[in-house]
């Protein structure tokens, strides 16, 4: 145990070191550490808020397909119900047309036919009195007689 | 073994155990701790400083890894024991930690590596464990004691800190003196039993490597296991160095 000057050398290294460490060494890695967790801590927070996030999203995302879903059925629904009443109109309407159609055409049918019989008539009438004329040329007076054609040709 | 038959065993092993000194008594420095000691707390504090100067919070590489688990771990030991605020005693545990353990880690050397390595340029004597100097480790505990008086004044104050080695155990005043001699055994007992400590246990792991060294052919699974034991006393001695450090600082920053 020879104690001496070493041991003040030792200490002034021993000083020296320590203060240097604390100054140049100590302060800057420990703030890395600390600077390092931190951002570790933020990040699995982060993920974490995320992962949570995610989940909402999905829930909402799910419940909005399912409304779109439902909304479409809906939509179809109605369309289909639309579509049978468009059908259904137009079929009225084409039967209602038809039915006119039909009506004018059985009237315009009517009319002439009115109409050909008339002219029938007449010529009927003028050939008759025509034809009587002729066979009763001399001996029937048409004016006479005027009232006995007619009621004739009342009657066809 | 040292250089021939011709010196015996014990002069062998009092060879190896002298300093390289230079000057007389007192004076005398021993350049050997001196160089080592410094050699090597230059080399932690170049590896720790050049990962400071780039200390990232992004991905840290491999050797700025190593060195945060240890800056980490010393971190973790003050604050498990030191709850207060104070800017020295971390750097100083890991200076403490990081300084010891590689000046123990030279009891790993084999034990006539260095020296004659330095015998070849002419120097003679050479104990390449720092801490197996007394010198250093009561430089080291000197160090301490040194902050635990200056902070025991600066929290307590002078008037507190005297009280507090006078008042207990026992609380009468007629036995103050009695207090005051019980407190001074303990307060010094602290850096005594601190350098005593991590000296005695490397010096007597130096001297039985030196054992080992004179047994012959033998020596070398013998050198083995002793060193393998080592694993655990270097790291320990180191440890125990940086706890008690902390330990009695807190100490001194408590007031009764």
């Amino acid at each position: 145990m020879n104690l001496n000057m070493t041991l003040i050398g030792e200490l002034i290294a021993f000083i020296v070191f320590v203060i240097f460490c604390m100054k140049y060494v100590w302060p800057p890695i420990i703030g890395a550490i600390e600077d390092r967790q931190a951002t570790i801590a933020d990040g699995l927070a982060a993920s974490d808020r995320a992962a949570k996030e995610l989940e909402l999203a999905q829930d909402k995302a799910t419940a909005q397909l399912k409304e779109a879903k439902a909304q479409a059925a809906e939509i179809i629904e109605a369309a289909k119900k639309r579509d049978a009443q468009i059908v259904e109109e137009a079929a009225a309407k084409a039967q209602a047309e038809k039915e006119k159609i039909l009506a004018a055409g059985h009237a315009e049918i009517e009319t002439e036919r009115n109409q050909a019989r008339e002219e029938l008539r007449q010529q009927v009438a003028v050939l008759a009195v025509a034809g009587a004329e002729k066979i009763l040329e001399r001996s029937i007076d048409a004016a006479a007689h005027s009232d006995i054609l007619d009621k004739l040709v009342a009657e066809l | 073994m040292a250089s021939g038959a011709e010196i015996t065993s014990q002069e062998y092993i009092k060879h190896h155990l002298q300093n390289l000194t230079v000057g007389e008594g007192f004076w005398a420095l021993h350049i050997d701790t001196l160089g080592w000691s410094i050699f090597l707390g230059a080399i932690f504090l170049y590896i720790f400083r050049s990962v400071a100067k780039q200390a990232s919070t992004g991905v840290p590489g491999k050797l700025q890894c190593a060195v945060e688990m240890i800056v980490e771990f010393v971190d973790d030991s003050v604050k498990s024991t030191f709850h207060g605020k104070n800017p020295v005693i971390a750097p100083l545990a890991l200076t403490i930690f990081v300084w010891v353990l590689l000046m123990n880690a030279m009891d790993w050397v084999p034990v006539d590596l260095i020296p004659r390595i330095f015998e070849m340029f002419g120097v003679h004597y050479m104990k390449a464990v720092p801490t197996t100097d007394p010198n250093m480790t009561f430089a080291l505990a000197l160090g301490v004691f040194a902050l635990i008086i200056y902070y025991s004044i600066k929290v307590k104050g002078v008037s507190g800190f005297i009280k507090e080695l006078t008042t207990q155990p026992f609380g009468h005043w007629s036995l103050y003196p009695v207090n005051f001699v019980l407190e001074m055994v303990t307060l010094l007992a602290r850096p005594l039993s601190l350098a005593l400590r991590l000296f005695g246990n490397l010096y007597a792991g130096e001297l039985i490597f030196l054992l080992i060294a004179t047994i012959g052919l033998f020596q070398l699974p013998v050198h083995f296991l002793w060193a393998a034991f080592h694993l655990l006393v270097i790291p320990l001695q180191a440890f125990i160095f940086m706890m008690l450090t902390i330990l009695y600082l807190s100490l001194a920053h408590e007031d009764h």
